[in-house]
């Protein structure tokens, strides 16, 4: 290699938990004064290596070096003294001690004997002026009162203090507003400057594009490869992440429309008011609006999870009683909440549990679950929807989260509702798992189920839902036909028109 | 979608292929008896280990009868209990409620002639209703378990002795069915052994096998994500201590026999917290959705052995408390710290 010797690298790092290879032989250099970026979709080993650099874990093979001395770290201690730091993207924050006090955990300031809070605030003064964060952060506030920008900016503290060489930044910027992006890049042009090594663990293009030299891409455990920054562009880094190129994400059928599904029909709740509905078979319909708008709170109320006040739900032309989700369940309708891991999932139960659990009275005979049936569908839907995990029998709290959400449509996707609900069916999940879940939606809706999707991501919307309602304030503000454009949606979501007028649901023309 | 991805590196192994050899036999063999069973089958070695080189008497077919008869009736609560817990409730009024069904089987046998098939099924019956009522608390009266069931703990105790006026009730010493569930054996086994390894397999088989076993785990692990999956939730839980009010009077028939007559509180007191500690002893989260009978048949087996051993020992017997309580605190310490739990404020 002509290039200087690297402050940090990694030579054919492998890790593997429970049968799932995290990382296969990663082999990786970081420059003095370099700012490399490290992109990857979910799962694909970011999270895996940098525990690795920080000591959280240790390699199954392959080894560290930082400034050509082999690193042999065996905690996030000894990580630290050695001068790496891993800021974290959901810091640990004592939530009873001050800022101070947080910042300098493990080397409080003393003074003769005792630790003394006068001079830890001052100190923690001079730090933050230093780094640019006055103003941003009180030293003397309490941890449990800090906002998630603040836990986020003590934490970036925590890694800069001392003299490291290395800091690796994991999401940096999730919590965080423009003015304090630009604090920090400030800041970490500052840390350039000094010669530190900076590894830059971000999804959003912008800011890798703005701060990085060059960037690196992670895939299911490997490095698919490095590109100075100048010298790639978002379409190449999209390919590399996925394996292939996006546009046909959303792919446009001609489905055959059949007859009414399901008709809301002037239904209110406490969150929404007045209601109605159609949704027919083979037809995807999304409901967009803000957060808070009533949406989610609108399809629980459909499936019958909160109570309606006044107005019917229909499944094929017939009233239900909606006492409980079971009653929705039982006419025809699937749900798979917003929430996975709070609404959704048994964490500590097996995949095969979690997508045999709403369909199980199926697989039943005398009540007795019949495994080899079971066994069968499960493994069915790890392969179809290509779910990773080690076998049917894992835990679904190890899965990760676009994989978690697999096994909930899994579940659904056993029991064949007549009317699959969908909220925020992709929120957490990463591009290519993404991808496989609109392919999944589009199939379904061709084989005839009647889809409704909540979704606050308007690329979804638009590209996947043969009608929009926008949904502001509990009412449907109006209703916009597919391909619609994000202004056109925003506007309905957003608009400053009395609702008064809008009783009817109006349409595109009318309003625009 | 498109399934031809062009993937540039595809020497690479898929990541959902399992990794090149399998786990190894041993690890197989932890897996399939479980890490806590194997504690469990461990600490019992020990023990009857220490016991068996100072009093070789114990290794005897008339000990085991001994310990069997004695941990019968706490097994036969334990096994209830284990349901409850992994539905994420706890019932710690069982302990009453056999007091009340030990008065009830022997009452009602002696008002009606001696007709004690009679006295068996009014007292199942109402064991029945007593755990009806802690379930309707429960889930209508949105009251917390543990708080649920020591207000029943209390109220049953005091039917009990309200009944009885607090004295033993009836003789059953003579009834031959009484006689049969107290000394009778069947292929060399007693009764009552049969009747905790029948209510253990039944328990059990409902877990494991059937579609309600999995919905009690569903619910215990996550009552939100059950509903919505469509799980009558409400039926599982009221159902579910309406049984273990069912065997809880079991329980207290167990204690009839034994005893030759109804026990409003002597025979009956404490054993829920021997019931709980087997239950969390044998790997039941009290926070719900984990747990499983074959651990606590073990624990029970074990507590049985320890009150045995201070019996040989001839330990002053308060100790048995004192070892119950620990091991309770005990294996629930090992549980959390096993779930890396932090140890910041009230626990979950």
């Amino acid at each position: 290699m002509t290039e200087p010797d690297p402050v940090f690298s990694l030579r054919g790092v492998s890790k593997g938990f429970s049968g799932v290879q995290a990382l296969k032989g990663i082999d990786l250099d970081v420059q003095a004064g370099e700012v490399l970026a490290l992109m990857g979709e979910n799962g694909a080993g970011k999270s895996t290596l940098l525990r690795i650099i920080n000591g959280d874990h240790l390699p199954d093979t392959g080894e560290m070096r930082l400034d050509g001395e082999p690193l042999h770290h065996t905690s996030p201690a000894a990580a630290h003294a050695a001068g790496i730091r891993v800021v974290a993207q959901e810091p640990e924050i004592i939530p009873h001690v001050d800022v101070a006090e947080n910042v300098y955990t493990g080397a409080l300031p003393h003074r003769r004997h005792g630790f003394s809070r006068r001079k830890a605030r001052a100190q923690a003064a001079a730090d933050l002026d230093r780094l640019g964060f006055t103003g941003l952060v009180d030293p003397g506030r309490m941890g449990r009162k800090l906002s998630p920008a603040q836990r986020q900016l003590v934490e970036i503290m925590r890694g800069v203090l001392g003299n490291p060489r290395l800091i690796a930044f994991d999401e940096p910027t999730s919590s965080l507003s423009d003015p304090e992006v630009d604090v920090l890049f400030e800041l970490i042009d500052r840390l350039r400057a000094d010669g530190v090594a900076i590894i830059y663990v971000s999804h959003r293009m912008s800011e890798i594009f703005r701060i990085a030299d060059r960037i690196a891409v992670l895939r299911d455990g490997n490095l698919v490869g490095s590109r100075p920054a100048n010298e790639t562009d978002e379409q190449e880094l999209v390919r590399m992440m996925v394996g292939r190129d996006l546009d046909a994400l959303f792919r446009d059928d001609d489905r055959a429309r059949g007859e009414v599904v399901l008709t809301v029909d002037q239904v209110s709740t406490e969150d929404v008011t007045d209601i109605s509905l159609e949704v027919r078979a083979g037809e995807i319909v999304a409901i967009a609006g803000l957060v808070g708008a009533g949406r989610s709170e609108l399809v629980k109320a459909v499936v019958g999870e909160t109570r309606i006040g006044s107005g019917r739900v229909l499944m094929h032309g017939k009233v239900l009683r909606l006492r409980s989700p079971q009653d929705g369940i039982r006419a025809g309708i699937g749900f798979a909440p917003e929430e996975r891991k709070q609404e959704a999932l048994i964490m500590g139960r097996s995949v095969r549990d979690n997508i045999s659990l709403a369909g199980l009275d199926r697989l039943t005979k005398w009540h007795f679950v019949q495994r080899r049936r079971e066994n069968e569908l499960a493994r069915g839907f790890v392969e179809s929807l290509r779910i990773k995990t080690p076998g049917i029998e894992q835990q679904v709290r190890k899965l990760s989260g676009g994989n978690q959400q697999k096994v909930v449509l899994a579940r659904w996707l056993a029991r064949k509702p007549e009317l699959l609900i969908l909220d925020e069916p992709t929120r957490g999940v990463d591009v290519g798992a993404k991808a496989e879940i609109y392919a999944l939606i589009q199939t379904l809706a061709a084989e005839g189920t009647a889809i409704l999707i909540v979704s606050s991501e308007l690329p979804e919307v638009i590209g996947l839902a043969d009608r929009i309602l926008v949904m502001r304030s509990g009412r449907i503000s109006g209703e916009l036909p597919a391909g619609a454009s994000e202004e056109k949606i925003l506007e309905l979501a957003m608009s400053h028109v009395p609702l008064t007028e809008l009783n009817d649901p109006v349409s595109l023309e009318a309003h625009a | 979608m498109s399934t031809d991805t062009t993937t540039p590196r595809t020497g690479a192994t898929g990541p959902d292929e399992p990794r090149e050899s399998g786990p190894s036999i041993s690890r197989r063999i932890i897996d399939a008896v479980g890490v806590q069973n194997l504690s469990l089958l461990f600490a019992l070695a020990i023990l009857v280990a220490v016991i068996g080189v100072n009093y070789p008497s114990f290794f005897s077919v008339a000990n085991y009868q001994v310990i069997g008869k004695a941990v019968s009736v706490i097994g036969v609560l334990a096994v209830m209990q284990t349901m409850v817990i992994i539905l994420s409730g706890l019932d710690i009024s069982v302990g009453s409620a056999a007091g009340v069904g030990s008065v009830i089987s022997a009452m009602v046998f002696t008002s009606t002639g001696s007709n004690a098939g009679l006295g068996i099924l009014t007292a199942l019956a109402v064991g029945v209703v007593l755990g009806l009522i802690n379930g309707c608390i429960i889930v209508y009266g949105r009251v917390n378990p543990v708080v649920a069931t020591l207000a029943t703990l209390a109220a049953y105790k005091g039917v009990a002795q309200l009944l009885s006026d607090g004295r033993a009730q009836g003789y059953t010493g003579s009834n031959d069915l009484f006689v049969f569930i107290a000394r009778g054996s069947i292929i060399g086994v007693p009764t009552l052994i049969w009747i905790f390894a029948l209510v253990a397999a039944a328990a059990h088989v409902v877990l494991r096998y059937t579609d309600i076993g999995r919905n009690i785990y569903a619910i215990g692990g996550n009552d939100v994500a059950a509903r919505l999956a469509g799980i009558n939730i409400n039926r599982y839980i009221v159902g579910v201590y309406a049984v273990t009010g069912l065997v809880a009077a079991l329980a207290g028939i167990m204690i009839t026999a034994r005893t030759g007559s109804g026990q409003p509180v002597s025979g009956s007191e404490g054993l829920e917290l021997q019931a709980v500690t087997a239950a969390a002893l044998g790997g039941c989260a009290l926070q719900g959705g984990r747990g499983a009978i074959a651990g606590t048949v073990l624990a029970v087996i074990l507590l049985g052995v320890l009150d045995n051993g201070i019996t040989l020992f001839g330990v002053n017997p308060f100790w048995q408390n004192v070892a119950r309580g620990s091991l309770l605190v005990i294996a629930v310490v090992i549980q959390q710290l096993r779930n890396g739990e932090r140890r910041i404020g009230m626990p979950t």
